[in-house]
């Protein structure tokens, strides 16, 4: 019965801030609720709610720490020393192109894979000795992996049936994580008969029922179609909200992690390249593949030519003079790589007027322009021979004059502050 | 209304005749009243000698029903769990033991009856009923392999791990998933073993012993002597009882299957 009342606060638990001091559950006995027998004093230490005003309600979960992993498969080095921190009831995603390990990285979490070296620690202990089913954690598998020969009920209550819980009581808690996922109606149904989202769904249910402390979610959207794979993030970020537990996500999708991450670990051939908030992994990529593969960018190469403060000027091949900024300016002279994002250019038909130092200024011709509906990109190429991407937001349209055309002269036009150095090459 | 060319009805009806003309001559003939070959009027005495005074025929009969279960029982088992192994585990000359298992299937009987001949006499073991189980579960077990694998390989190696992720032992995903899961190739390679052991001939021909004369080998030799109607009247009850296992068979499967 324990558990069942588990479900029910954290789901009505107040939007305040709540500090655990021990493993005790005097302050908060529903939040130290642990499904799995396993000694519920260690996944409680230093545990902080954070909530004031955040849209976190509850923090349970364990934290992990994954630290100088090591993996390769014959020759290729799937995962080369990998270290990444995941605090208590983060939503947490492991983004990269296919290949680039983020899988093997879950799968090892997961205990399915055992790594050559390093460790993963939950709540400080050791995982890497136990077997899958004995760790505190559960998959949302890709392919759904639900079970074909069983109804979407038992599929739920699969894990508590191992346990052997009383009829009463998995019928209860199943009801319950069908509720949350909304597939009440569903209960009696064969896998095969259910959409590839209601098959998402029950995977998820299937996963939390066991009310583990980590749920590691494997691409677990990446078989819906674009629509509903939106509908789904949102569903997902809810889920977490209520449950509260650690959330390690991983996609290939970078839409997908800059809208429900708390923070976000890039990855690339089995290397961390960066951790960061959405913002800052998006904002202030740390490296030219970072810079390349969150959202669309436009990079180059620049030589800078003086520094003063966070303001550093550069000499382009591309647009000659430029001003940037960087929070830790390399040394006149060096040799570096600096990006601007499309929709921090603005466009237009006159020049602009220099309003205020720091603002660059290049002209250009439009190449080709790409309506999309609620915005439109342009290629423009400079005189140079450089080209530029510039997105430009359909907001208003009393305030643009005649619409952009191709082979049409333009001004370009960005501010220093958005605009990065990504690497120093020398 | 098309009318179907005349080729492919004479090729239908030619083949459907093939096929079921030596059946209803059979049964005919197990209701003749006289030896012979000649029609002389309806009877039902073979029918009567078969089943009151065939002691031989029904030992014979005894003896390939106790080899047929006892050894599709066995070959299923074994058979079960190396195509789960095949198919899901991986360990050193996996895809070498594949291609080994289905080797008696491609195999000529009389290699295979021979071969074990001459194990069985290498090995000091005496011909007997023990000989003829051992040789039927060899020969049933790529059958029921092949089926069972056709089954598993249908099915991402993703939902053991999913078992395993939900807290299921080996042995627990072995019987809640793996086996559930791959039931109906388990029931048709059972069942296909069952028939395959009941009508072998050839390789039982060579491992038999004394006294552990199968159906198939019992009808041969007293076919020897002449057909006797007795052999029609048996064929008739077994034509009958194919059917309804056959059918009942697929129910089973369907059931299964929508379960």
């Amino acid at each position: 019965m324990e558990a069942r009342k588990l479900i029910d606060i954290s789901m009505n638990l107040p939007h305040c801030a709540l500090r655990i001091e021990d493993g005790s559950d005097s302050v908060a006995g529903p939040v130290s609720a642990t499904g799995n027998g396993l000694p519920r004093g260690r996944a409680l230490q230093g545990g902080i709610m954070e909530c004031g005003g955040a849209k976190k309600k509850t923090v349970k979960g364990s934290d992990v720490v994954i630290e100088h992993v090591r993996k390769s498969f014959g020759e290729f080095k799937a995962l080369d020393d990998v270290s990444i921190d995941i605090r208590k009831g983060e939503f947490f995603s492991l983004l990269g192109p296919s290949g680039c390990g983020k899988t093997t990285l879950l799968r090892i979490i997961a205990g399915f894979e055992a790594p050559e070296g390093g460790s993963v620690l939950l709540d400080g202990q050791s995982v890497l000795p136990l077997p899958p089913d004995a760790r505190r954690v559960n998959t949302v598998f890709q392919n759904y992996a639900l079970f074909p020969h069983l109804s979407v009920f038992e599929n739920v209550a699969f894990s508590l049936r191992l346990k052997r819980a009383p009829e009463a009581i998995v019928k209860a808690r199943v009801s319950d994580y069908l509720a949350l996922v909304e597939l009440q109606a569903h209960a009696s149904k064969k896998p095969s008969q259910l959409s590839g989202g209601q098959k998402q769904r029950v995977a998820i249910a299937r996963a939390l029922i066991n009310e583990p402390s980590v749920l590691l979610l494997d691409e677990p959207l990446s078989a819906l179609d674009a629509k509903l794979r939106q509908h789904m993030l949102i569903e997902l970020d809810s889920i977490h909200d209520k449950i509260g537990i650690t959330f390690i996500y991983v996609t290939h999708d970078q839409q997908e992690a800059l809208s429900v991450s708390d923070r976000i670990a890039v990855m690339n051939s089995g290397a961390v390249l960066q951790i960061g908030t959405p913002q800052e992994i998006y904002e202030a990529p740390a490296t030219d593949f970072v810079a390349r593969f969150i959202g669309e960018t436009n990079l180059y190469e620049a030589d800078v030519t003086a520094v003063s403060g966070e303001r550093v000027d550069l000499l382009t091949a591309e647009f000659g003079a430029i001003v940037v900024t960087a929070t830790n300016p390399p040394p006149a002279g060096s040799r570096i790589s600096w990006t601007i994002r499309p929709e921090k250019i603005r466009i237009g038909h006159t020049e602009p007027r220099a309003a205020r130092d720091g603002i660059n200024v290049v002209s250009g011709v439009v190449a080709e322009p790409i309506y999309s509906g609620f915005q439109s990109k342009f290629y423009v190429d400079t005189a140079s021979g450089a080209q530029l991407k510039v997105i430009k937001q359909h907001a208003d349209w009393s305030d643009e004059g005649p619409e952009l055309a191709w082979k049409d002269d333009v001004w370009l036009s960005f501010s220093a502050e958005d605009a990065y150095i990504v690497e120093v090459r020398r | 209304m098309k009318r179907r060319p005349s080729f492919s009805r004479a090729v239908f009806a030619t083949t459907i005749v093939f096929l079921s003309m030596p059946l209803l001559v059979l049964v005919l003939y197990s209701f003749n009243e006289s030896k012979s070959g000649s029609w002389t009027g309806f009877s039902l005495r073979w029918y009567a000698q078969l089943f009151l005074d065939s002691p031989r025929l029904w030992r014979a009969f005894g003896n390939s029903a106790i080899v047929a279960l006892s050894s599709a029982l066995v070959a299923t088992v074994i058979g079960t769990l190396g195509a789960i192994a095949v198919n899901w585990y991986r360990f050193p000359l996996r895809k070498y033991l594949r291609t080994i298992t289905f080797l008696p299937m491609i195999l000529p009987e009389i290699i295979i009856g021979v071969s074990l001949l001459i194990f069985f006499s290498g090995i000091g073991l005496r011909l007997s009923l023990f000989t003829v189980f051992v040789a039927h579960v060899s020969f049933n077990l790529p059958f029921v392999f092949l089926l069972v694998l056709a089954r598993l390989e249908e099915f991402d190696a993703s939902i053991i791990e999913a078992a395993r992720d939900l807290g299921a032992s080996e042995a627990q995903t072995l019987v809640r998933v793996i086996i559930p899961v791959s039931m109906p190739g388990i029931v048709s390679g059972f069942l296909t073993a069952v028939t395959l052991s009941l009508e072998d001939f050839v390789i039982t021909f060579f491992v038999t012993g004394p006294g552990a004369t199968t159906l198939p080998l019992y009808v041969y030799s007293a076919i020897r002597f002449g057909v006797s109607p007795v052999i029609n009247a048996l064929s008739v009850v077994m034509i009958v009882g194919t059917i309804i296992l056959t059918w009942s068979s697929r129910n089973v499967l369907k059931y299964i299957a929508a379960k």
